[in-house]
């Protein structure tokens, strides 16, 4: 499936390489993760929790909540608020996340 | 118009479970239910069918929560026939979990003492940290043990209320939204229910309704002396399933969401959140299990709990007005069995259910100083 | 951590706070300014002090208008906090407001005297069949991206449903070199017809209609495929948007279509003032809730202001002079100024808003929302988003007799997800007003708290520590665990 959107900026301008479900993908600095994934050519971006139903981005402005994803292994977070950074790993969220048992460490 | 047997003042747990009772019985009924904003602890409840460590200062209190909860399963399957809906029971067993020795040494003389009382029908057991974390995965080290009890289980209180609502009325019984109940007078017949914009008249009235019960009983010479303890409580996001059993102040819904609630405030008539408290609870809910402060809070609110003097039910008929019934507890979803097949019958005209004695308001009157509730 | 004290606290960096921000800062009162993005210019202006010359030029003098604000809040002294999340505004702290706020995974707090909640506009809810699909859009997220690195669309765009956004967007990309596929507007002559009995106010704002006019008359110029009157929108797709099929004079039209952009006006961004429990009325000519203010912008809850479309929408110029009218508000209450001379500096800003309110009456008439698209008749379209409840389902909680949204949502889960009713609440209150043959104002509308977003349970239980390290300055409440 072709990209929904495409970004246009200068030739000499600040980009960065997130990583989206394993693959990378070259965009301009400063976007929010969730432009970055449109431009990218994502379309559904996470399922729900409950219908499991494909959901994208839909108000890009932080308060739909429906651009849930992983950003470097937390999740939930919302894409549209998030600016992309180097290296970034963004993983499509699946239904209800797990929360992942962490070490015993020293207790608050 | 079809003249009508019973009025139920209130339409919250305790109201609507008498309601469909009173239904089951053959009773027309008439049910007045306040505002959409309303205070109503019927939606502040935290959803636990709770038996250990109920009645430590009254075990006749201990005795009536195990008749509701050794009913429960009835009233869920009568529920789900009659309306489609499931309020999801659940009844593993739950944890009430301790973060000292001392907390284990307190807890597990307490629910001895309830045993013996009750004569060993109540079964317990005290679990240590290890044997504990393998039923509770992402246990946190500060928990030293736990005492549980297959007793207990949870609920989902917003569909059982929503079942209740949908069970009554195919039993023929009329809600009433958006009424403000003034006074209760007698009548021919009976008795004659004003509201702000009507009148509703029955042979017999039961006031249900929450902290509003107060000053309507009070009209026909009954004492109910309850006050708002305030209750506050946080909801997460969904996660994937991770806790199976419920604990006193954490338990996972069946939708995943991981629901919270810590707290007894006196702060009168006010249903907002504190800051200091949320962080307090959230905090203490850290400390069970450290994995919850990856997740989301997605939203907290504030209920107000219905609290009698000494924290146990009222259930009375006015000797002044006979026919008219008090009916209030802050349990209204452990005890919502008890509400639909043992206290509606005896509203209805039937005997006095065993063990519903104690809690006449009758005890109030008997000078003692008012306790801390201890539940 | 610190706890400081400022005399103004301000949420919201769209033209309405940074106006404020800077009359106040320029009489010398403490302020700062907060908001969830990394620079100021809110939703409207955002990302303005990146875009290069061309960028501003694609997207028009509005926008460019907001270049100038920006810089005199920048250097107007002051304080900015950027990438806050406020989850709490809270009067705990009496006389004193307290705003809790999330920012680089922790809970900061700050104290101020006064409060100017200017947390602008959001875009109404559209729940029409396949509104939830990916590759459905609002025309403000279109909008958004725009304003991002020029973000476009690489495939055919339906722009859909009605107000002076959708044209805008539709002549920015047009200019852009764009492909629109059509522009499918539910204006119809009888919209015109109500609309022309506010001829007066449209006429005072005649930069704004011809405005409007210019960007019509050149989408038209252009060729791109206009539908009027168009009604009953459905979105076709199973995992993604396919097609947008609709009414034109009751014969059914179909437009293939991937990416469709959504718009049929913006609403007041509300909860903060609902969960400080403000008065509301409901506006039926805005169809929305507004907060009930007096000329300054001041709630009935004392201290707190709302400024730009937060108090009711009439778009950035009248959000910048209500913003300035709630700043001088404030200060007065404070004693920075007196009376006289706040009246004296209100003089401009007054007048200017009137002038620029004129034409609402006319603009709210035109491009009122069918009722078909504020309360689907289809029982299966999804209301609420976040839990998938559908409009079915909320018929039949009405039936079972529940009397507002708060009820509905206890027996539905209704606005209970992480968007805490933006995105269904007003058509909780329509549907429900509309099954009982009531009015909306007699229903009411979700009890709103904190979090007003949401953070972790680690963020929250660090607002603990703080509360042990900071001097207390009210008595906490004492929570305790709860035996069973």
């Amino acid at each position: 499936m072709e990209s929904l959107f495409r970004t246009d900026v200068p030739a000499g301008a600040p980009r960065v390489t997130i990583e989206f479900d394993g693959a990378p993908f070259s965009v301009p600095a400063g976007l929010s993760v969730a432009a970055a994934l449109l431009a990218a050519g994502a379309r559904a971006t996470r399922t729900t929790p409950s219908g499991h139903a494909p959901r994208g981005p839909y108000c890009m402005m932080g308060v739909c909540f429906e651009c849930l994803v992983e950003i470097d292994g937390v999740a939930s977070r919302q894409a549209c608020v998030t600016p992309v950074r180097d290296g970034m790993r963004v993983r499509s969220q699946h239904g209800a996340r797990v929360l992942r048992v962490v070490a015993e460490g020293p207790s608050r | 118009m079809d003249a009508v047997d019973v009025i139920v003042i209130g339409g919250g747990l305790v109201g609507s479970a008498i309601a469909y009772g009173l239904g089951r019985c053959g009773r027309r009924v008439t049910v007045l239910d306040g505002a959409d904003d309303a205070f109503r602890a019927a939606r502040g409840n935290f959803g636990l069918v709770w038996v250990q460590g109920k009645g430590a200062a009254l075990p006749p209190y201990a005795t009536w929560t195990r008749g509701s909860q050794t009913r429960w399963p009835a009233l869920a399957a009568a529920l789900r026939e009659e309306t489609g809906i499931d309020v999801q029971l659940r009844q593993p067993g739950g944890f009430h979990l301790c973060f000292s020795d001392a907390q284990m040494q307190q807890r597990a003389t307490m629910l001895q003492a309830l045993c013996d009382e009750l004569g060993g029908d109540y079964p317990f057991a005290m679990l240590g940290h290890a044997e504990l974390a393998a039923k509770l995965p992402g246990l946190g080290p500060r928990v030293v043990g736990a005492s549980y009890s297959d007793m207990d289980g949870h609920v989902n209180p917003l569909k059982l209320l929503r079942a209740l609502h949908a069970a009554a009325q195919r039993r023929g019984a009329r809600f009433v939204a958006g009424q403000q109940v003034d006074a209760i007078e007698p009548a021919a017949g009976g008795y004659t229910v004003r509201t702000q914009t009507g009148r509703f008249d029955a042979p017999r009235v039961v006031i249900a309704a929450g902290l509003g019960s107060r000053a309507l009983a009070a009209q026909v010479g009954l004492n109910v002396p309850v006050r708002p303890n305030r209750g506050e409580v946080l909801i997460g996001e969904r996660v994937a399933p991770f806790l199976d059993y419920p604990t006193t102040y954490i338990r996972q819904t069946e939708e995943g969401t991981i629901q919270i609630g810590d707290s007894h405030e006196d702060v009168g008539f006010d249903d907002g959140v504190r800051a200091d408290v949320l962080a307090a609870i959230a905090q203490h809910a850290v400390h069970a299990f450290p994995l919850l402060a990856q997740m989301k809070l997605v939203r907290a609110w504030g209920a107000l709990r219905v609290m009698s003097s000494d924290g146990f039910p009222v259930y009375q008929e006015s000797e002044r007005c006979p026919g008219v019934f008090a009916a209030t507890c802050h349990s209204g979803v452990t005890l919502a069995a008890a509400h639909v097949l043992r206290v509606a019958p005896w509203i209805a005209g039937g005997a006095a259910p065993a063990g519903i004695e104690p809690f006449s308001g009758a005890r109030f009157e008997r000078a003692q100083p008012s306790l801390q509730p201890v539940h | 951590m610190t706890d400081d004290l400022y005399d103004i606290a301000i949420v919201g960096a769209g033209p309405a706070g940074l106006a404020a921000a800077t009359l106040a800062a320029a009489q010398r009162a403490r302020v700062v300014l907060l908001d969830e993005q990394a620079s100021p210019g809110g939703q409207i202006y955002r990302a303005i002090a990146d875009a290069g010359a061309s960028r501003i030029d694609l997207l028009g003098p509005d926008y460019a208008a907001g270049a100038e604000r920006v810089r005199a809040f920048v250097g107007s002294g002051a304080r900015y906090e950027p990438n806050a999340s406020v989850w709490q505004a809270s009067a705990e702290d009496d006389p004193h407001y307290t705003l809790r706020y999330t920012r680089d995974g922790g809970s900061r707090a700050l104290r101020a005297k006064r409060l100017i909640l200017a947390t602008g506009a959001i875009e109404r809810p559209f729940p029409v069949p396949g509104w939830t699909l990916p590759g459905v859009l609002t025309a403000g997220a279109a909008q958004i991206l725009l304003k991002s690195a020029g973000t476009t669309p690489a495939v055919p765009v339906v722009l859909a449903g009605c107000g002076p956004l959708l044209y805008l967007l539709g002549w920015q990309y047009l200019r852009a070199g764009v492909p629109i596929r059509a522009i499918v507007d539910t204006t119809t002559p009888d919209d015109y017809r109500r609309a022309f009995a506010h001829i007066g106010g449209a006429l005072a704002g005649l930069p704004t209609l011809a405005k409007g006019l210019r960007y019509l008359r050149t989408l038209k110029r252009a060729g791109v495929p206009f539908h009027r009157g168009a009604r009953a929108f459905a979105i076709e797709g199973d995992t993604a948007a396919r097609a947008l099929t609709f009414d034109v004079q009751r014969a059914r039209q179909r437009i293939d279509a991937s990416l469709v952009l959504l718009h049929q006006g913006v609403v007041p961004h509300s909860h903060f003032a609902w969960s400080l429990r403000a008065q509301h009325r409901w506006d039926d000519a805005q169809l929305c809730w507004r907060p009930v203010t007096d000329a300054w912008g001041e709630l009935d809850v004392r201290g707190v202001f709302v400024a730009g479309d937060a108090a009711g929408i009439g778009g950035a110029q009248a959000a910048a002079e209500q913003g300035r009218l709630a700043a001088l508000g404030a200060l007065a209450g404070l004693g920075a100024i007196d009376a006289a001379r706040r009246d004296a500096l209100a003089g401009g800003p007054r007048a200017s808003l009137a002038k620029l309110m004129r034409i609402r009456p006319f603009l709210d008439a035109l491009y009122r929302p069918n009722d078909e698209h504020r309360v689907p008749a289809d029982d299966a379209v999804t209301v609420c988003r976040c839990e998938e409840v559908s409009a079915g389902e909320l018929r039949e909680v009405v039936r079972l007799g529940v009397p507002g949204p708060n009820q509905a949502k206890a027996f539905t889960r209704c606005g209970m997800g992480p968007c805490q009713g933006r995105l269904c609440g007003l058509t909780v209150t329509e549907l429900i007003a509309r099954e009982r043959g009531a009015a909306p104002s007699a229903i009411g509308h979700y009890r709103i708290r904190p979090p007003l977003k949401p953070l972790t349970i680690g963020e929250l239980a660090g607002v603990a520590d703080q509360a042990a390290d900071a001097p207390a300055s009210a008595p906490p409440a004492q929570p305790h665990a709860a035996p069973a």
